[in-house]
């Protein structure tokens, strides 16, 4: 299984450097949490990882191969997958449709329709199959989003605020989600502002605050991070 | 060195009239947020209106510009901005587009119609009875003169305006959030007033500057717009200061190719798709833009059923066939393009309904299309049309690429460039040899075209070419339907809805752009050859940018993700307007607004209105006795027409009549019986109770 690891990366936007040498890695059979407050560069450090964003320097490397200068497609070819802080849902296929274009771009084409089968078996939305995923609630939007990158088999899934919209039933199924995609060798990153889920599920955290890693640990560590707390709640 | 400093002079003045142009497009599209591509039109319409006060009416030249400056042209930017925008602000960048162009293609219209097109309008320069000065040894009339010093006035002003006033940081700030504009106190309503005005107001300067140098034809002088774009362009339709270097670049470039061009026949085109192809190179030369996230509304894409088309398709064929037994030669050549402009707006369904793509160079690859037919097709060989479409979806490949990199207002401009290069400068060359090859386009003229042979049968009647345009109709809507259903549409409309998305999943945007331009251009290639079988002859005007904007306008009304959109739009662009003519020939000008007026209605139907057709006409075909009923009809009218008892009209108008007839009977027996009002206290009495009852009631006592 393959491990993501961005070194040294830094995004500037105008004068303002959304990431600051910011490096992160996380392993295949872990999940990696990534928090900080709103505008930290979380999505950001998301959008460089995929190639929808250029660095001005640093490093991607997916499975010890260096991909900073490779397209997002090609990226997707060597096992990256990810979900989206906004939806980026194909609003006018249904949630059938939706998975299916990412089973067929995926390792597993000769066979998309069983895999778009499973995976809604998986996460429950059978019954949505045939359902425009415009109509859906946010939560239900997320989930389907999270299935479409699961139908691409991914090595690496990066998600964004999965969890966002969904009531504590929902999140604890989701939660068990990721611990059973982490069991199968998966390397899951999660952005994610529900801290009692991150600190649940995540095996290694990395806290960012105004574009720099300002701490990384277990999350019994982190919880009690005086910088963290302070990035969070302020010096007050 | 004189002549070099004499034509630089001649390119400041141009540059000057550019740049009061491009700064109003600049402007308006700053402040609101819509690029207009009606903003030449305009200036075209000032321009005319002026002649008619000076030279018409024998105005003073003071007061024919005050009326003109500051009453018409204001006047004419609130009208667009409340009646024509303002509807569709909140709709998504392309319908603003659609609107744009329906101006443009509407306020040409409206110019041929006032100003008759075959009378030649000169308009007197200003101070041209005043001898030219020199600098140096360059002369400079005081109409150059002027031009330039009104783009420095124009400069300072707007410099001064926009920077300096709170109306102008109004409208700065109105462009990148409205919302959050109008919760500061600002009014982005009366921003948007205020730049329409001043924007219509500089187009209508530039165009009154630009006309006494040109011939006063309103698509033309509409699309001397093209140089005012590229100058946008340049400022990447921000900047005014750097829409000013680009207006300097293209004046001076078009005026040193008119004095140092070499002399032969293959090069008075490239002058005059100078700025086309500077605008091309301009839009690619634009730095890469990040991968688009999603649109705040698109159109629906209904999949089509396989049963469904291929009743669609039979019923295309049937058509044709009834056309063409009840029409006479002269209305064969009148309404065949029926079919055959239906193919080429069928080209539209998954170039700009699925994936996006906006081109307004469709019927440019139709007429490659006609072209290739014309020469390879020449002895009816059917592999000519396989060639036709081949070359035509080539050309598509091409334009591909630079999709890639544009997209909305700067990929239909790109499509509209190389519309025009085609039109100016490629399809008037004449015949030359590639690899010893000869390759004639139009012989500088019109080229014959015939039909082709099939199994041994030359297919040249106004009949059998229209059965045939029909079954091509029908074979390209089956093709186009299989696509929606399969891998490759869904990536299209993937693509569309998110190409951040697409792209993260691995989905490769070239190749799906690549292969989705060539199938549209091919289709549309297809088309082109069949409008030019039907013709007979063909010219590079009848595939102009100018007469391919009805055709789009047309098909975007018809909903681009419907694919009965092709015969819809063939039908609607070619039946109604021909028929009124025919009818009424006074009204041949007006008529030719109807696809502009259409456009502009788009703001009621954004999703088309083939759809919201078929909606109406389903009952009909539900209904197995209306449905036979009409077919029982159809044939015995069809029969009488063949026996030449009734005439075509009269089976026409007969089968409308009749068909409306029964889709009214037919829906009143679909619709459900209205169910008596039975008060609330006897629900359960005198009706069964029903489970939502019990949700009712709480409702209502909940209420109350």
């Amino acid at each position: 299984m393959a491990s993501l690891r961005v070194s040294g990366v830094t995004v500037s936007f105008g004068g303002n450097r959304a990431l600051d040498g910011v490096g992160m890695t996380a392993e295949p059979g872990r999940i990696t949490g990534l928090i900080g407050p709103n505008g930290a560069g979380k999505s950001t450090l998301f959008d460089v990882a995929t190639g929808l964003r250029r660095p001005s320097s640093g490093r991607v490397h997916l499975d010890g191969r260096d991909v900073t200068r490779m397209r997002p497609s090609a990226r997707a070819k060597c096992g990256l997958a990810r979900t989206f802080q906004r939806l980026e849902l194909f609003g006018r296929l249904s949630v059938h449709d939706n998975l299916l274009v990412a089973a067929e771009l995926g390792p597993e084409r000769p066979r998309a329709a069983g895999v778009v089968k499973e995976i809604l078996d998986r996460l429950g939305l059978t019954g949505l199959a045939d359902t425009a995923p415009d109509t859906l609630p946010t939560g239900v939007g997320r989930l389907v989003e999270v299935g479409r990158a699961l139908a691409l088999r991914p090595k690496v899934l990066l998600l964004d605020e999965p969890a966002a919209g969904q009531d504590a039933e929902e999140t604890e199924r989701f939660a068990a989600l990721l611990r059973s995609l982490a069991d199968d060798g998966t390397a899951v990153v999660l952005v994610e502002h529900d801290m009692s889920l991150v600190m649940s599920v995540c095996d290694d955290v990395y806290v960012l605050d105004l574009g720099k890693v300002i701490a990384v640990g277990p999350p019994e560590v982190i919880r009690n991070d005086e910088t963290v707390l302070a990035a969070y709640l302020g010096d007050a | 060195m004189d002549q070099f400093l004499t034509f630089g002079i001649v390119g400041l003045s141009t540059a000057a009239i550019y740049a009061v142009i491009g700064s109003g497009l600049v402007l308006t599209y700053t402040t609101t947020g819509v690029f207009n591509f009606a903003h030449g039109a305009a200036g075209m319409l000032s321009a005319f209106s002026y002649w008619q006060l000076t030279v018409g009416w024998g105005w003073p030249v003071p007061i024919a510009l005050a009326v003109v400056l500051l009453l018409l042209a204001p006047a004419f930017g609130l009208l667009v901005e409340r009646f024509i925008l303002r509807p569709v602000q909140a709709l998504g960048e392309a319908e603003r587009l659609v609107m744009t162009v329906a101006l443009l293609s509407g306020l040409i219209g409206v110019a041929r119609w006032i100003w008759d097109p075959n009378v030649a309008r000169p308009l007197p320069a200003f101070f041209d009875d005043r001898p030219p000065f020199h600098i140096g040894p360059a002369a400079v009339t005081w109409h150059q003169a002027i031009t330039m010093a009104v783009a420095v006035a124009v400069a300072i002003t707007l410099r001064l305006l926009l920077y300096r006033t709170r109306a102008g940081a109004e409208m700065r700030a109105t462009v990148d959030d409205r919302a959050l504009v109008g919760l500061t106190g600002a009014d982005p309503v009366r921003a948007n007033k205020a730049a329409w005005i001043l924007g219509t107001q500089l187009a209508a300067l530039g165009g009154i500057l630009i006309a006494p140098t040109v011939t006063l034809d309103a698509a033309q002088l509409s699309l001397l717009i093209v140089s005012a774009y590229t100058a946008a362009v340049f400022g990447r339709l921000r900047s005014v200061p750097l829409t000013f270097i680009g207006a300097v670049v293209i004046g001076c470039t078009e005026s040193y190719l008119t004095g140092y061009l070499p002399q032969n026949d293959y090069l008075p085109g490239l002058r005059l798709a100078a700025p086309a192809l500077l605008l091309f190179i301009a839009l690619l030369v634009f730095p890469h833009r990040r991968l688009r996230g999603r649109d705040r509304r698109l159109a629906p894409v209904p999949v089509p059923t396989a049963r469904g088309t291929l009743v669609f398709a039979a019923a295309t064929i049937a058509f044709g066939v009834v056309l063409a037994s009840v029409l006479g030669e002269a209305d064969l050549i009148t309404y065949g393009p029926i079919f055959s402009l239906g193919i080429v707006a069928l080209s539209y369904v998954p170039l700009t309904g699925y994936a996006g793509q906006i081109s307004l160079c469709q019927l440019s690859m139709a007429g490659i299309g006609a072209v290739v037919w014309a020469h390879f097709g020449a002895h009816g060989q059917l592999w000519a049309l396989g060639l036709a479409v081949l070359v035509a979806a080539v050309a598509g490949a091409l334009i591909a690429l630079p999709a890639l990199r544009l997209s909305g207002v700067y990929l239909a401009l790109g499509t509209a460039a190389f519309a025009v290069v085609l039109d100016r400068w490629i399809f008037t060359l004449p015949a030359f040899h590639v690899l010893g090859v000869e390759v004639a386009l139009f012989d500088q003229g019109s080229v014959e075209v015939t039909g082709p042979s099939l199994f041994g049968l030359r297919l040249d009647s106004g009949e059998e070419l229209m059965v045939l345009a029909a079954v091509c109709l029908a074979l390209a809507s089956v093709l186009v339907a299989a696509l929606r259903r399969g891998r490759f549409g869904r990536r299209l409309i993937a693509l569309r809805d998110s190409e951040a998305a697409y792209a993260t999943l691995g989905g490769n945007l070239l190749f799906a752009k690549v292969l989705v331009f060539s199938l549209a251009s091919g289709i549309a290639g297809l088309g082109g050859a069949l409008y030019g079988m039907q013709q007979r002859a063909i010219t590079p005007d009848q595939f102009n940018l100018i007469a391919g904007l009805p055709l789009f306008l047309v098909a975007v009304i018809g909903g681009l993700g419907a694919v009965g959109n092709g015969l819809f739009t063939g039908t609607a662009l070619i039946g109604p307007t021909n028929a009124l003519i025919t009818l009424a020939p006074s009204l041949q000008n007006p008529v030719a607004l109807l696809p502009a007026l259409a456009g502009m209605g788009l703001g009621k139907n954004p999703d088309g209105i083939a759809a919201h057709f078929r909606h109406q006409w389903e009952p009909l075909g539900r209904d197995r006795i209306a449905r036979t009923a009409l077919l029982a009809w159809l044939a015995t009218a069809w029969l009488l027409r063949l026996g030449d008892l009734i005439d075509g009209w009269t089976f026409l108008g007969g089968a409308l009549v009749v068909a409306v007839a029964l889709r009214t009977w037919a829906s009143a027996r679909q619709a459900p019986a209205a169910e008596p009002e039975i008060p609330v206290e006897w629900w359960g009495v005198r009706r069964d109770w029903r489970p939502e009852d019990e949700e009712v009631l709480a409702r209502g006592v909940a209420a109350s």
